[in-house]
C-alpha cells in the first residue's frame, strides 16, 4: 500500500495524518483520563461517559450562542469560560448520578454497567427533546481558526494545537491531583483497601462522591474539547465509549501514564491507517490488534505490580 | 448454592412452571393472537434463546458477556447467507450483470461469489454453521481470555469491542455482506416460501418447540455436576480452583453454549423476519439481551423467556405509542432492575408469589423450611 508513494510524500502523509490524530488523540485522553479515574480507581464501569462528555459539549454550544448574542466582543474567550462551565455541568451532574446510583452499587461492578446503560438512554433521550435529534456545532473564532503551514506538504490546524496544548495541560493536573495531592493519596488510599482508610478517620462516601465528579467533570472537558473538532449531536458520545474504554485498558487500568500512551498509540495507528485503507477497515484493524494483544497480555501494557 | 427446600418437590414444582410456559407458547398464544402478533411473539421468543444463554453464562456461570448479539448476528447470517443464495438463482437474477450472486454484491460491482458464501449453498451445512460458527468464535475467544483468568469486567469490555468490531467490518465490507442494509428480500427455505403467514406460523411453532427444548437442555446442564461447579465457580472461583477442578474449561464450555443458543436464536430470527442486518450484532442489542434476561430474573431459565417476552412486548407498545418516551422507559427499566430487584421478575415472584401460592395449594411446599425471602437474599449478595 505504500508503493504509490515518494518518499517525502509519505513523510507528509505521516506527519498529517498523525496531527490528525493528535486531535483524535486529545479526545481520547481527555476521555480516559476521566474513565481511568472512575473506572480504574473506583471500580466503576460507567457506560454513560460518553453522554457526560456530550452533556459538556452542550454546556459549550450554550456557552458559544450565549457570547454571541450578548457580549460578541468577548467571543474570543468564550472557550475558556465554556470549558470551565462543562466541567462543572459535568460534575454536578456526576455527583448526583453518584448519590442517587452508583454508591449502592460499589460491591456489584458489573451491575453499575447495566445501571450506566439505562442512564445513558436517559440522557440521550432527554438531549434529544431539549436540544434535538440534529447535530449542533459551535463557529469558532478567529484566533483558532486557519492552519500553521510547516513546508508545502504539511499544515497543522491551530484548534487542533490548542486542543492538544490543552489536554497535555489537564492530564498533568490530573496527574499532580492523583498523585502529589493529599486528597489523591486519600483517593488511592480508598481504592486499596476501604475498610483500612475508613479505620484512619478518611471519609470514603465524600471520598467517593468527589473521585466520581472529578471523572465526570473531566469528560466534560473533553466535550468541549469535542466541539471545536466535530459537530454534537444526542448520540455522539455512544460512538466513542468503546474505543475509550479500551484505551483504558489496554493502558492499564490503574496507570495514567498506560492511559496516555495508548491514546496515543491507537489513535495514531488509526489515523495513519485510515489515510490508506477506508475509515472502517481501519478502524477494525486498531481494534482487532487491541483486542488481541489484550488476550495476549490482559493486564494491560502498564500494569502496576501490586501485592494483594 | 441451590436454594433446594427439597429435591422432589421443587422438581415437580419446576416441572409445573414449564409446563405452564409450554401450554402458554403453544397453546395460548396461537389461539389468541392473529398471525401477525403471533409473528411478532415468534420474534421475541428468538432473543429468549439469548436470555436463556445469558442465564447460564452470567446468572450462573458469572461471565458477563457483553457480545451475545455477534452470536445471535453470526447465526442469523449463517442462515440469511443460505436463503439468499436460494433467492439468488441464476433465473431470479438473469437481469443482473453477473448472474447468480445476491444483488448487492451485483451492485457493489463483486463479480464472482466470495469463497466463504459458497458452502451455504448447501443446507445440511448452514444448519451445522448456525451452531458451530458462534460455537468456534466463543471458544477462541473464551480460550484466550479465561486460560489467562481475565474476567469479570475485562471480559465484558472485551466482549464489547467484538461486537463493535464485528459491525464496523459488516458494514464496511458492503460487497460481501449487505453492509448497513443487511441481508434482505429472503423468500425461500428449500423452494418452501416463508413469507405468507402459514409459513410464519408453522415458524412460531418450530421456534416455540427449539426454545423449550433448549430449556430443557440448560436445566439438565444446570441440574448436573457442571451447574453446581459453575455455581460454585461464581461464587468462589480460587476454592474451586484449589480444589482441583480447571475453572477455566468450564467457562470455556459455558460460554460456548451459550453462543450456542444464540446462534440458533440468529437463525431462527432471520426466518421468521425475512432480514439480516447488523443492528442485531452490535452493542447496543447486546445490551439489550442483557436487560432481557435481567428483568426475568439472571438466576431463572423461564424468567428468562418471560424477561425477553415483557420487554419486548413493552417494547413495541411504547414505540408504537409514545416513540418519545421509550427510551426513558427503557432506561427506567435497567436502573430499575439493578437497584430495586436485581433477580427480576423469578426474585419477585420468589418473594411475593411463592408464598401466596403455598398459602393456598396448601401442603406442597410443607417441607420448605427456608423461606423464600432468606433465599432471595442469598442470591442478591453474589455479585
Amino acid at each position: 500500500m505504500f508503493a504509490d508513494y515518494s518518499m517525502p510524500e509519505l513523510m507528509s502523509i505521516f506527519a498529517m495524518q498523525g496531527f490528525a490524530g493528535l486531535s483524535l488523540f486529545s479526545i481520547f485522553v481527555l476521555m480516559a483520563l476521566g474513565l481511568a479515574i472512575i473506572f480504574g480507581q473506583m471500580g466503576v464501569i460507567n457506560m454513560a461517559h460518553g453522554e457526560f462528555m456530550i452533556l459538556g459539549a452542550y454546556t459549550t454550544y450554550l456557552t458559544a450562542g450565549l457570547f454571541e448574542t450578548v457580549m460578541p466582543g468577548l467571543y474570543g474567550i468564550y472557550f475558556f469560560v465554556a470549558m470551565f462551565l462543562a466541567f462543572i455541568a459535568s460534575a454536578l451532574l456526576g455527583m448526583l448520578v453518584e448519590w442517587l446510583m452508583i454508591r449502592h452499587l460499589y460491591h456489584r461492578p458489573l451491575d453499575t454497567l447495566l445501571a450506566t446503560w439505562g442512564l445513558s438512554l436517559i440522557l440521550q433521550q432527554a438531549y434529544r427533546s431539549v436540544f434535538g435529534a440534529r447535530e449542533v456545532g459551535v463557529s469558532l473564532p478567529d484566533w483558532m481558526m486557519g492552519s500553521i503551514a510547516v513546508t508545502d506538504l504539511v499544515e497543522i490546524p491551530i484548534n487542533g494545537l490548542i486542543v492538544m496544548v490543552l489536554t497535555l495541560v489537564i492530564a498533568t493536573l490530573v496527574y499532580l491531583l492523583m498523585f502529589r495531592s493529599g486528597w489523591g493519596r486519600q483517593v488511592r488510599a480508598v481504592v486499596q483497601n476501604r475498610p483500612m482508610a475508613e479505620a484512619v478517620g478518611i471519609d470514603t462516601g465524600k471520598v467517593d462522591r468527589i473521585t466520581f465528579a472529578l471523572g465526570c467533570g473531566i469528560a466534560g472537558v473533553a466535550g468541549a474539547a469535542f466541539t471545536m473538532i466535530g459537530s454534537t449531536g444526542p448520540t455522539s458520545g455512544q460512538l466513542y465509549i468503546v474505543d475509550t474504554f479500551l484505551v483504558v485498558v489496554f493502558g492499564g487500568a490503574q496507570s495514567l501514564l498506560g492511559t496516555i500512551a495508548s491514546a496515543f498509540t491507537i489513535s495514531q495507528a488509526q489515523s495513519t491507517m485510515e489515510f490508506f485503507l477506508s475509515g472502517s477497515m481501519a478502524k477494525v484493524l486498531t481494534l482487532l490488534v487491541v483486542v488481541g494483544i489484550l488476550m495476549l497480555r490482559p493486564q494491560g501494557l502498564f500494569a502496576l505490580k501490586v501485592r494483594r | 448454592m441451590k436454594t433446594t427446600p427439597s429435591a422432589s418437590s421443587l422438581m415437580s414444582r419446576e416441572n409445573l412452571y414449564f409446563l405452564v410456559l409450554a401450554a402458554l407458547l403453544l397453546l395460548v398464544f396461537p389461539v389468541l393472537l392473529d398471525a401477525f402478533r403471533l409473528n411478532l411473539v415468534g420474534k421475541y421468543l428468538t432473543y429468549a434463546f439469548v436470555a436463556v444463554g445469558l442465564v447460564l453464562c452470567w446468572g450462573k456461570g458469572g461471565i458477563l458477556s457483553l457480545g451475545q448479539g455477534v452470536f445471535f448476528g453470526l447465526g442469523g447470517y449463517c442462515m440469511a447467507m443460505f436463503l439468499k443464495l436460494e433467492a439468488s438463482s441464476p433465473e431470479a437474477t438473469a437481469s443482473q450483470s453477473t448472474p447468480g450472486i445476491p444483488d448487492f454484491m451485483d451492485w457493489n460491482q463483486v463479480t464472482e461469489l466470495p469463497w466463504f458464501w459458497q458452502p451455504f449453498h448447501s443446507f445440511s451445512f448452514t444448519l451445522i454453521a448456525v451452531v458451530m460458527v458462534p460455537v468456534i468464535l466463543a471458544f477462541i475467544i473464551g480460550v484466550a481470555m479465561f486460560k489467562r483468568r481475565v474476567g469479570g469486567v475485562y471480559f465484558a469490555i472485551i466482549t464489547q469491542a467484538i461486537a463493535a468490531i464485528l459491525t464496523i467490518l459488516i458494514i464496511g465490507q458492503q460487497g460481501f455482506t449487505g453492509g448497513a442494509n443487511g441481508i434482505t428480500d429472503l423468500r425461500t427455505l428449500m423452494g418452501w416460501d416463508i413469507r405468507g403467514n402459514e409459513a410464519k406460523t408453522v415458524l412460531y411453532f418450530v421456534t416455540s418447540g427449539l426454545l423449550l427444548a433448549c430449556v430443557l437442555l440448560a436445566r439438565h446442564v444446570l441440574g448436573s455436576k457442571l451447574g453446581r461447579i459453575l455455581v460454585a465457580m461464581r461464587d468462589q472461583e480460587d476454592r474451586v480452583r484449589f480444589s482441583g477442578y480447571d475453572v477455566a474449561s468450564f467457562k470455556v464450555f459455558v460460554f460456548c453454549l451459550a453462543a450456542a443458543l444464540s446462534g440458533i436464536g440468529g437463525a431462527l430470527f432471520t426466518l421468521q423476519v425475512g432480514f439480516m442486518s447488523p443492528s442485531f450484532v452490535g452493542i447496543v442489542p447486546s445490551i439489550e439481551m442483557v436487560i432481557f434476561c435481567a428483568v426475568g430474573g439472571r438466576h431463572s431459565l423461564l424468567g428468562a423467556v418471560y424477561g425477553a417476552l415483557l420487554v419486548n412486548a413493552a417494547k413495541t407498545g411504547f414505540s408504537e405509542s409514545f416513540p418519545e418516551l421509550w427510551l426513558y422507559a427503557m432506561g427506567a427499566l435497567f436502573i430499575a432492575v439493578v437497584l430495586a430487584f436485581p433477580n427480576g421478575i423469578a426474585g419477585l415472584y420468589q418473594r411475593y408469589l411463592m408464598p401466596l401460592e403455598k398459602k393456598i395449594l396448601g401442603g406442597l411446599g410443607k417441607a420448605a423450611n427456608t423461606p423464600p425471602t432468606a433465599a432471595a437474599r442469598r442470591m442478591e449478595e453474589t455479585p
